[in-house]
């Protein structure tokens, strides 16, 4: 079940004060942020937001089409290597 | 012949059936059609007058996306979240579940037949 539309896009104030202030400054900075439930909305299209993922920050470019996700999507917290690493590299020998 | 969204309908079931046919219209949709346009469900297809289905035509054109379209705009959002980079893309890309499914077991309608584990001996009884 989507959100009320009553309560708007969920944001956290401490992010969406710094994209604020960036836009009326007019600069361009990465802000560091932890807040991965946030949703993008349309002030932050063009900054680049780095996105915590459990261990660091993924620097992640916003663009118009990803308006409406959460910053989360976009930062996976799991990193797949392959499997079988020992006996497969034993075979190959 | 009914010729509906460039979809030959079945002449010998019954229409809200038969509407089924078409890729974007199931069973809800049927009845929804049949009764916006005035149709009577339980009419074979085969007697159907033309008017008829100009009229079904029509209904399903004005308010549906179906057939090629339908597909169309889903391959595009696809390819709109495979491109953003965003989890459900990245899911799409390599072929697993997208709405958090276990992988451990199962899967198979996405991940396509089991490939056989090297090494894995079967169990004997």
């Amino acid at each position: 079940m989507p959100r009320s539309l009553k309560k708007g896009p969920f944001v956290d104030d401490h992010l969406l004060v710094k994209v604020v202030e960036m836009n009326n400054r007019n600069q361009k900075r990465v802000i560091k942020t932890w807040s991965r439930r946030s949703t993008v909305i349309p002030e932050m299209v063009g900054h680049t937001i780095a996105v915590h993922d459990g261990r660091k920050h993924v620097p992640i470019y916003v663009t118009e089409s990803m308006v409406g996700h959460k910053l989360g999507e976009f930062a996976p917290t799991r990193a797949f290597r392959t499997h079988g690493g020992s006996e497969r590299s034993a075979r190959m020998r | 012949m009914a010729r509906i969204a460039g979809v030959d309908l079945p002449r010998d079931k019954r229409l809200d059936i038969a509407l089924t046919y078409i890729f974007g219209v199931g069973p809800t949709r049927a009845q929804e059609t049949c009764g916006g346009s005035g149709v009577d469900a339980g009419t074979r297809v085969r007697d159907l007058t033309d008017e008829e289905v100009v009229r079904l035509r029509n209904f399903i054109g004005d308010n549906y996306g179906v057939e090629g379209d339908l597909r169309r705009e889903i391959n595009q959002n696809i390819k709109r979240k495979i491109d953003i980079g965003c989890y459900q893309g990245l899911r799409h890309r390599r072929g697993l579940p997208v709405n958090g499914q276990r992988t451990h077991t199962n899967a198979r309608t996405r991940k396509g037949p089991g490939k056989a584990v090297a090494g894995k001996k079967k169990t004997k009884k």
